[in-house]
């Protein structure tokens, strides 16, 4: 990209114009290495927004609470980004995003930016360049940003790394207890929302969940909220409860932690990916992978041992240094 | 298998979406589904959009193409508006898909006013797909 493209992008990300803030999204979301300059470039003017993640199964109501979210942080007249993600076609590469159906009734409002993203083959429920996103909504104004993430099982906790307060949705009967003290999203939650509760096993989920969360290290202890997200019912109690989390980990210094432990987290994930893919990449140039063909299917060579000839072979000096270390 | 790599070629994005009164979204979802299928980004709306809502969802999704199914013959007054909202929001770079019941005295006016082309019943949709890469070709050269 042209450097007077790139100005053009970086400031009309800065100034709030959604025709160029959509364009640096594709371009984070396309090319990794312009995508790294631009954020780099608006990253001093973000940290002003309150990331707030949902995350559940499929179908529980997370895109129709965040619609009504929406409409409650607007009549505060707080600036609105929206991150949905949905799946991508793991055959065809293909997806339908389709949750902004559930927001479209704030699609004209000004204050309200709404992007949906495909995973693109990544994993735990979010995109890789969602973390890159939430910087660009932040840096272009925005006072508060919803990120939703796929239909999640039971392992898609990557949204406790990129938001400062955690929402899991869930809705009844959806298993028995067993699935509820299983490790997972219910650890990550700050706060629970059992949706669809005009169902009529929702008081049993809301006491099941109530008798299973565990307090946190902090003390806390996750409220339980229940929604009829379709009317609006209960939505006003999970948009304070999300307001109060939010000043109780700013009051109690948690919030610098929440960053930090971003911070970190977002580094690890892209040095994975960017090393991952350069080494693919000249492997895959050189044929050095499908060289091991005979060898793998002879069973001569396992697939660590694969990797460490790989990495040996593009990035000997990691190798080095951690034998250095040993 | 990286296709998302650096330097690989970008996603294709369109926006499907239904402009007006009508409750018929079979097409629309059909053609949604085909646009998946070729390994394109599909954000579908749903139903009883207003065109200011498309020109909205056009421009913060940032979509290469944007497909509008229309069955309830306001699309005299419906596409155009929806391409004249696009433009003046100042995304320029798009390419205008029409689809539904449109009356074949009725392609030659919606061209003019921008409409890159109508597929109507029956269009095959591997035929769609490849008329938005062909096009976005042209584009970029």
């Amino acid at each position: 990209m042209a450097s007077g493209a790139l100005e053009v992008l970086v400031d009309g990300v800065l100034k709030g114009d959604p025709v160029r803030l959509a364009r640096a999204i594709s371009v984070v979301e396309n090319d990794a290495r312009t995508g790294s300059t631009i954020v780099q470039r608006v990253y001093p003017r973000t940290g002003k927004a309150h990331v707030v993640g949902f995350t559940g199964p499929p179908g529980a109501g997370k895109s129709t609470l965040v619609g009504a979210l929406i409409g409650m942080f607007r009549a505060k007249g707080k600036a609105v980004g929206v991150v949905a993600v949905d799946p991508t076609s793991p055959f065809s590469g293909g997806a339908i995003l389709g949750d902004r159906i559930r927001m479209q009734s704030y699609g004209t409002d000004p204050g309200v930016f709404i992007r949906s993203m495909a995973t693109r083959g990544h994993l735990g429920g979010l995109s890789r360049a969602t973390g890159d996103v939430i910087h660009l909504l932040d840096a272009s104004g925005k006072d508060v940003i919803l990120v939703e993430t796929v239909g999640s099982g039971q392992s898609e906790v990557d949204i406790m790394k990129y938001a400062h307060t955690v929402v899991v949705v869930l809705a009844p009967g959806l298993g028995d207890e067993v699935q509820v003290i299983k490790a997972g999203i219910l650890e990550i939650a700050d706060i629970l929302v059992v949706n669809k509760a005009d169902h009529e096993d929702a008081d049993k989920t809301a006491t099941a969940l109530e008798m299973l969360i565990e307090t946190k290290k902090d003390g806390s202890k996750p409220p339980v909220y229940k929604t009829i997200a379709t009317k609006g019912l209960g939505v006003s109690g999970v948009f304070e409860g999300i307001q109060e989390h939010g000043r109780n980990l700013k009051a109690a210094g948690g919030w610098q932690k929440r960053v930090w432990d971003s911070f970190l987290a977002e580094v690890r994930t892209n040095i994975i990916e960017e090393s991952a893919e350069r080494m693919l990449e000249a492997a895959a140039k050189e044929g050095f992978l499908n060289g091991l063909y005979d060898d793998a299917l002879a069973r001569k060579v396992s697939p660590r041992e694969a990797s460490l000839m790989v990495i040996r072979r593009y990035a000997p000096e990691i190798l080095d240094r951690s034998a250095m270390n040993d | 298998m990286t296709s998302d790599s650096i330097g690989a070629e970008r996603k294709v994005r369109v926006l499907v979406a239904k402009p007006g009164l009508d409750g018929h979204d079979r097409g629309a979802k059909v053609v949604a589904r085909a646009l998946r299928d070729a390994g394109m980004e599909v954000i579908y709306t749903g139903l009883h959009q207003t065109p200011e809502q498309i020109a909205e969802a056009a421009v913060q999704e940032d979509v290469d193409v944007v497909g509008l199914s229309v069955l309830s013959g306001a699309h005299t007054t419906l596409v155009p508006r929806v391409i004249k909202l696009v433009k003046e929001k100042g995304k320029e770079d798009v390419i205008f898909l029409v689809g539904g019941i449109i009356p074949p005295e009725d392609v030659a006016a919606l061209k003019e006013q921008g409409v890159a082309e109508v597929f109507g019943p029956g269009s095959n949709t591997e035929k769609i797909a490849e008329f938005i890469k062909q096009k976005l070709g042209e584009l970029a050269n």
